[in-house]
């Protein structure tokens, strides 16, 4: 038996990389004590990451005996994730300051997470799964518990903690489950016993709790209790950050797992995706309806993001389930983009930790700041699904796969709940618009890049949908 | 030699205890307290299957399990410090400032 070869650390350099920065980090700023010298440290890593995975276009490999894939599928997730890395240190840097709590340790926590992120894209092995899934997770406990002495932010950490770790009990005794019905850990292994295993009901099980600790992970109802708490409670760089990387993290691992590894109980599980799917649409849309705080609204809305994504994996079983992974990394794509250009406005509305955020504090904004409510209005179209933005693109093809699969009938529900979306975004778009108002907002050169980019990327990369599927169709060929 | 599936069932009832545990206590600690009975109960999975199969895979996965359940201890115990020297309560019920 020989041992691991150098070519195994080449394979998964950008996460190697990645890793050895934030160590070198935590040294950086131990001695130097500058956090925005760290933030610019952290930023320069997460680009060489970024150069490094776009030498890996076009790697298929697995590396450390099968444990990590690296092919098309990771590379997409991998540039998905450090790109929200990149606009969620834009976004922390203004904030951090103003807000007065300013520390190199949040950009180092951060880079942390986010390898954590990648490696559950590259997991090819159940139990790196779950070690990918505490090296996302438990940094972004301390991230959102970050402010100094602001109770609602350590609240949303410790309910964060308590319920992050009660997901991942469930997914590591699944995978235990799985162990002992295949006597494999290794999703192809895996695949491969499945089909002779004399104890269905056990791997049955395991796949149901995994999907349950990552449902928690990615906020599917009826897991999704703690979403609001934590997103209203953390700082809102964080919330933007766990929104986005948390969910690709999550979704990324699951198809990946379910996929690879648990065709043979597809028919047994499907149903039970299905209606998840139609509880978090509904429960999430219409509880985003009652919402008087933004954070809060914007919470909700990502729980029905979630299961629009959710949506795709329905057709997991089925020959079709190519064009559903596509369709959900466009999906990813088009929230992040759009997810981030919200939570921007967001930041530079709020005055002090947890004020500003309320529908009427947006009241006159239109009149005031043309530009910044326009940036807004067009994520919220964005969101709500209306051409001419990536977020109609996404949700277009989505349920294009999914009629295609032949569940006419949830893509009607999700079509009714794209309307319903309509109404809670549009209301912000009232007060922005129709209300008067004098809201007061600070001009800070990072945050409105930011702001720009993602308003630029929601309209001008809707232009270029088309060699952008072609680009995830192709990332998704690798998974076959 | 006791029989494998003992350790299966006995670590299944684990597990279901810890799930009760964190669904009914409103201590944080002990709550947390019931997430480690979770991952031991896995743990004892893992080495039950391990001897099942005969290898070793199991029986390393639960080091690697203890690791990440000490790491989760460090980030837990420390958040639940903070919020005990603003609150002056780790009671999860007291925890409600965030609501809507």
């Amino acid at each position: 038996m020989s041992g691991y070869g150098i070519e195994d650390l080449v394979y998964i350099l950008p996460i190697v990389f990645l890793l050895v920065w934030a160590l070198v980090l935590v040294l950086v700023e131990a001695f130097t004590k500058r956090p925005d010298v760290t933030m610019l440290l952290a930023a320069f890593g997460l680009l060489a990451a970024v150069t490094l995975s776009v030498i890996q276009f076009g790697t298929e490999a697995t590396a450390f005996k099968e444990m990590l894939t690296v092919d098309g599928y990771a590379v997409f997730v991998y540039m998905l994730v450090l790109a929200s890395g990149l606009l969620s240190l834009g976004l922390a840097y203004d904030y951090n300051r103003r807000m007065g709590w300013a520390r190199g340790e949040y950009y180092i926590l951060m880079l942390f997470s986010i390898a954590g992120a990648m490696l559950m894209a590259s997991a090819a092995n159940l139990i790196v799964v779950f070690l990918a899934l505490e090296l996302l997770s438990i940094p972004l406990y301390v991230m959102a518990a970050f402010v100094p002495n602001d109770a609602s932010s350590e609240e949303a950490g410790l309910k964060y903690f308590l319920l992050g770790a009660f997901a991942g009990g469930f997914v590591l005794y699944g995978v235990a489950l799985i162990y002992g019905a295949t006597g494999a850990t290794n999703l192809m292994d895996v695949v491969a016993a499945a089909l002779g295993t004399n104890s269905p009901v056990m791997l049955l099980t395991g796949a149901a709790l995994i999907l349950v600790g990552l449902g928690f992970k990615v906020a599917l109802v009826p897991f999704h209790m703690w979403t609001p708490d934590v997103y209203q409670g953390a700082p809102t760089p964080v919330t933007a950050y766990m929104a986005v990387v948390a969910k690709a993290g999550g979704f990324a691992a699951l198809f990946r797992v379910f996929i690879a590894a648990f065709p043979s109980v597809s028919a047994d599980l499907t149903p039970v995706i299905a209606t998840l799917v139609v509880l978090t649409l509904v429960v999430g849309n219409v509880a985003a309806l009652a919402q008087k705080n933004i954070k809060r609204m914007l919470a909700y809305s990502s729980i029905s993001h979630a299961g629009f994504l959710m949506m795709a994996f329905v057709t997991y079983g089925s020959a079709l389930y190519a064009d559903a992974v596509t369709s959900l990394l466009f999906y990813l794509l088009a929230f992040t983009v759009t997810s981030f250009g919200s939570w921007a406005v967001v930041i530079a509305l709020e005055k002090a930790e947890g004020k500003g955020l309320d529908f009427e504090d947006y009241a006159g904004l239109g009149k005031k700041y043309p530009m910044l409510s326009a940036a807004m209005l067009v994520f919220l179209l964005s969101f709500a699904g209306v051409p001419p933005t990536l977020g109609f693109a996404g949700k277009f093809f989505l349920f294009r796969t999914v009629l295609e699969a032949g569940y006419a009938w949830l893509a009607i529900v999700g079509v009714i709940m794209s309307l319903v979306s309509a109404f809670y975004y549009l209301r912000v778009v009232r007060f922005m618009y129709f209300e008067q108002g004098d809201p007061e907002v600070r001009s800070e050169p990072v945050l409105n890049l930011v702001t720009a980019i993602t308003v630029v990327g929601t309209i001008f990369l809707f232009l270029f949908s088309g060699p952008l599927l072609a680009w995830a169709s192709e990332a998704v060929l690798a998974l076959i | 030699m006791v029989a494998i599936e003992y350790y299966v069932i006995l670590s299944a009832i684990l597990f279901t205890l810890g799930i009760v545990g964190v669904l009914i206590r409103r201590n944080a600690i002990v709550i947390f307290m019931s997430i480690e009975l979770m991952l031991n109960s896995a743990n004892l999975a893992f080495i039950a299957f391990a001897r099942q199969y005969n290898e070793l895979n199991g029986q390393v996965f639960v080091f690697f399990v203890m690791t990440v359940a000490a790491a989760e201890v460090a980030v837990g115990l420390a958040l639940m410090v903070t919020i005990f020297r603003t609150k002056h309560s780790i009671d999860v019920d007291q925890l409600s400032s965030l609501k809507g």
